[in-house]
């Protein structure tokens, strides 16, 4: 797995490739909480590169969905879901808990 | 049934997702359902590496996995603490942010992505998890 952050003037775009397991999902939730901790909450999470994610990787996001939110300050929005992906996500109910865009200038563009 | 080990840590779940997604593959299953065959795999195979092994080293995980008659099954045997998946409570799916279980969400993947999973703990000590899935 490998992210990359890339600073835009309203938010940050954190992309993600390769496979998000129990092995991989602790660097994920460490390049979230380091955003948080510099004060970023408006975060894309790009997925385009993203060819698996387990539960471990969805607790991650879910703990950074809820960092990012408190206080109306931010908020964690998907771009590029691939469809394996998406369907688990669904399965798990975690569409609801993310706005997910088809492409990454629309996610960048509604913050 | 073709049978591997791995010991149980994290960095062996490509290995493992691998393992059970050329089976399924081999055995005729398209992408969606080798997907989630192997999203399935991974999960068990979380939950023995960190709840039955919990601070154990050295614990052992045996895979089988075989095709047959369009069935395919994935056996996990270990050694460490038993843990029954079925007596985890489900996650409520529809709770708030702010209420979301963070727990029980591989259990509820595995039970989801295949037909049936049971969970056994034979009296040698042994913990031996069974998954099957038809191919549809």
């Amino acid at each position: 797995m490998e992210i990359t952050v890339q600073e835009f003037k309203h938010c940050d775009l954190i992309a993600i490739k390769g496979r998000v397991d129990s092995s991989t999902a602790p660097q994920l939730a460490q390049a979230l909480e380091t955003a948080n901790e510099n004060g970023k909450y408006k975060l894309v999470v790009d997925m385009a590169g993203l060819e698996y994610m387990s539960s471990a990787g969805f607790r991650a996001m879910l703990a950074a969905q809820r960092n990012s939110k408190k206080y109306n300050r931010g908020e964690v929005v998907l771009a590029n879901v691939p469809v394996r992906i998406r369907e688990a996500l669904e399965l798990a109910g975690f569409t609801e808990l993310f706005k997910s865009f088809d492409d990454t200038l629309a996610a960048v563009g509604h913050f | 049934m073709q049978s591997v080990q791995f010991s149980a840590k994290f960095e062996y779940l490509d290995e493992i997702r691998e393992f059970v997604g050329d089976i399924a593959r081999a055995g005729g299953f398209g992408n969606k359902d080798v997907y989630n065959i192997q999203l399935a795999a991974d999960e068990a195979a979380s939950n023995i590496i960190e709840h039955a092994y919990e601070g154990v080293s050295n614990g052992v995980l045996e895979l089988s996995c075989e095709v047959r008659n369009d069935i395919i099954t994935i056996i996990m045997v270990d050694h460490g603490e038993s843990f029954d998946p079925s007596a985890i409570p489900l996650p409520d799916l529809k709770a708030d942010l702010s209420d979301r279980k963070i727990g029980g969400l591989g259990i509820f993947l595995m039970r989801k992505l295949m037909d049936e999973v049971h969970y056994e703990t034979k009296s040698n000590r042994s913990n031996v998890l069974t998954m099957t899935k038809r191919k549809r």
